[in-house]
């Protein structure tokens, strides 16, 4: 088995909203990143997942647990302390427009981590270095002093991409890199994305709401729902043999593009997430599940192993 | 079934920029018969959406509409004043739009905001709109009525807001439902929900005219699709024909693309080239400089709609 990159323990997160009310975004919630993989990271919006991956590189720090990189505990360093850290753990965001400063050039905005990791020396090295991750990542070199809104969707993406690389980072938490952008080009930042790290060995953290790209990109899928996790394992296995109820019903809700399988017939799931802020007592799925009964109303399930690392968190299943 | 709900017939609308005229929309010509789901799919950018707004009348400036019919019911809405178009809008036609958190009035109650539709087309006591708009709201999958009449939109989910906003648009009973990406803006599971209660008013009578880029939700609703690609119709015909024989090459891309993330190839498959500026079209067929298949014809010339194989198939490409 391969090296453990990052690990979460317990991992807590609130944020207060207003006056005595809590969000809680993430509940105790424990995770393994291994060297090299891709964890994709699913869910409907609001289950978590951008939080947690945000505390799985610290840039949110998690009100209890643990947090180790590389097996060292890095919780309670001061942000000074974690700098070394910080180079290897980089962020890709979802919104290409929202996520580049529209007063750079490509050069600058690539420069900037570089400058920031003093990589290089001279003012050439810099450039020649920011041509380099250009040309990784597929932008011409000709757009050196184009700005973003000069650029495409997945252009721009490209160069969010660029910026990641930039630090020679070892792990990217990729944060629905792909959700703004149409099919096509969506495909070709998902191509670009599996060829860096077969050519650098990087490990992925992919966070995305779409099980298909999800599916085709990760190693090991790892399911949230409401702050805590239903159900984490290899890619094939769960989406062969979801454990989880609520698994089985994001794999209904899939919109295959052919007419022939129109999924009328599939069960849906009735109702929506429930609010954060006053999470259901017990399972949090209860109170869309129809399998739920009173254990699940009283008792948090925790994650069951059944096997080749495959674990799910629900009462019936592994009954 | 006779007639049309809507017909459009070559329809020009175009953005007069500080850079020059974009032809948004380019010779559209697109039916909705009765009883029908149609979708329209492309990529952003493509003209769905200005389509979909033409035939409300909501195209913002610089952009108008050039040239062109629309025909709703049989009757010309292309040209009509200000105010009968207001009559039409809301009863004869209805539109609701991908992020119901901007479409809904964030200051006035969503009950106030159903039954204000009925009140302003029809006779109708506030007692009786009141009645009415928790009858509808019922209709669309809302629990709980009496009391989510008194939220306030940003009291509502995603899903719900989505939901009112249908409820909105169907409480006069339109002939038609202009639904522009309905489901983009919502989890996967709701998205589910909402497509099923789409199917269900279009089986209670009402047609629908569906726009979206995500061709999952397309295959699984329409009867008929039309695919644009730069402003303009590139191919259209049944669902089933469609995506089991697609004859344009750009259809060919747009699905073999999804198509292969659902199935365990390393590569996924793209389109090569990026989307054309529409200041800056290519000559002759818009698509060629991005064509596996493109001939010295298809370079200088823009083909017209032709017959491909079957029935109602139609495609823009010399190929077919």
């Amino acid at each position: 088995m391969s090296e453990i990159l990052i690990e979460g323990r317990n991992l807590t997160k609130e944020f207060t909203a207003g006056r005595k009310k809590k969000v809680h975004a993430v509940t105790d919630v424990s995770l393994q990143i291994l060297q090299g993989e891709t964890l994709g990271l699913v869910g409907e919006s609001g289950c978590g997942k951008s939080t947690l991956g945000r505390l799985l590189i610290r840039l949110l720090k998690p009100d209890s647990g643990r947090l180790l990189v590389h097996g060292e505990d890095v919780t309670d360093l001061s942000d000074k302390e974690f700098g070394k850290y910080r180079r290897q753990l980089q962020l890709i965001f979802q919104d290409p427009y929202a996520s580049l400063d529209p007063r750079l050039c490509v050069r600058d905005l690539i420069a900037e981590p570089l400058k920031t990791w003093h990589v290089c020396r001279t003012k050439e090295e810099l450039t020649q270095r920011v041509l380099e991750k250009m040309e990784e990542v597929g932008v011409p070199g000709e757009y050196l002093y184009r700005y973003p809104h000069q650029f495409s969707g997945g252009q721009r993406q490209r160069i969010g991409i660029a910026r990641a690389l930039a630090a020679q980072p070892e792990l990217i938490v990729c944060d629905e890199p792909v959700s703004a952008l149409d099919v096509p080009v969506q495909n070709q930042i998902l191509n670009l994305l599996n060829q860096l790290q077969e050519s650098k060995g990087l490990t992925y953290l992919f966070i995305s709401h779409d099980l298909s790209v999800v599916r085709h990109i990760s190693d090991r899928v790892c399911v949230m729902f409401l702050g805590t996790i239903c159900e984490i394992g290899k890619t094939q296995e769960v989406f062969q043999n979801p454990m989880h109820p609520y698994t089985r019903f994001l794999m209904n809700a899939i919109l295959p593009p052919d007419p022939h399988r129109r999924n009328d017939q599939a069960e849906l799931l009735s109702g929506e997430i429930p609010s954060a802020v006053n999470p259901p007592s017990g399972c949090r799925f209860h109170t869309r599940c129809p399998y739920a009964d009173e254990r699940c109303r009283r008792e948090m399930p925790a994650l069951q192993d059944a096997g080749d690392g495959h674990q799910a968190a629900c009462h019936h299943t592994m009954n | 079934m006779s007639g049309k709900t809507l017909e459009i017939r070559h329809l020009n609308t175009s953005f007069f920029t500080q850079k020059g005229e974009v032809g948004a929309a380019k010779d559209i010509c697109l039916e909705v018969r009765p009883g029908q789901i149609v979708g329209i799919v492309g990529e952003s950018g493509c003209g769905k959406s200005v389509t979909a707004r033409s035939v409300m009348g909501l195209v913002k400036y610089p952009g108008r509409v050039v040239s062109g019919e629309i025909l709703l019911n049989g009757t010309r809405i292309t040209g009509i004043s200000k105010k009968e178009a207001c009559s039409l809008r809301g009863s004869e036609v209805s539109m609701i739009f991908q992020e119901p958190m901007t479409s809904l009035n964030p200051v006035i109650k969503v009950g106030r905001q159903v039954e204000e539709v009925l009140l302003i087309h029809k006779k109708i006591t506030k007692k009786e709109a009141k009645k009415e708009a928790a009858k509808i709201l019922e209709a669309v999958g809302i629990s709980d009525v009496a009391s989510r009449m008194e939220c306030y939109p940003h009291q509502l989910s995603g899903g719900l807001r989505q939901r009112v906003m249908i409820a909105m648009a169907m409480i006069c009973s339109p002939s038609l439902l202009i639904a522009d990406e309905p489901t983009t803006a919502l989890d996967v599971t709701v998205e589910a929900q909402i497509l099923r209660l789409m199917k269900k008013l279009c089986e209670a009578g009402t047609s629908i005219l569906l726009i979206s880029h995500n061709l999952g939700v397309i295959a699984q609703v329409c009867d008929y699709v039309y695919v644009m690609y730069a402003g303009r119709i590139v191919e259209q015909g049944e669902t089933f024909t469609l995506f089991d024989h697609p004859a344009h090459p750009y259809t060919r891309g747009l699905l073999g693309a999804a198509k292969s993330l659902r199935s365990d190839a390393g590569l996924l498959k793209t389109i090569p080239g990026v989307v054309p500026n529409l200041l800056h079209l290519p000559a002759g067929c818009s698509f060629s400089p991005r064509c596996d298949s493109c001939m010295d014809l298809c370079r200088s010339e823009m083909p017209d709609m032709l017959p491909a194989g079957e029935k109602g198939h139609l495609t823009r490409c010399w190929r077919s």
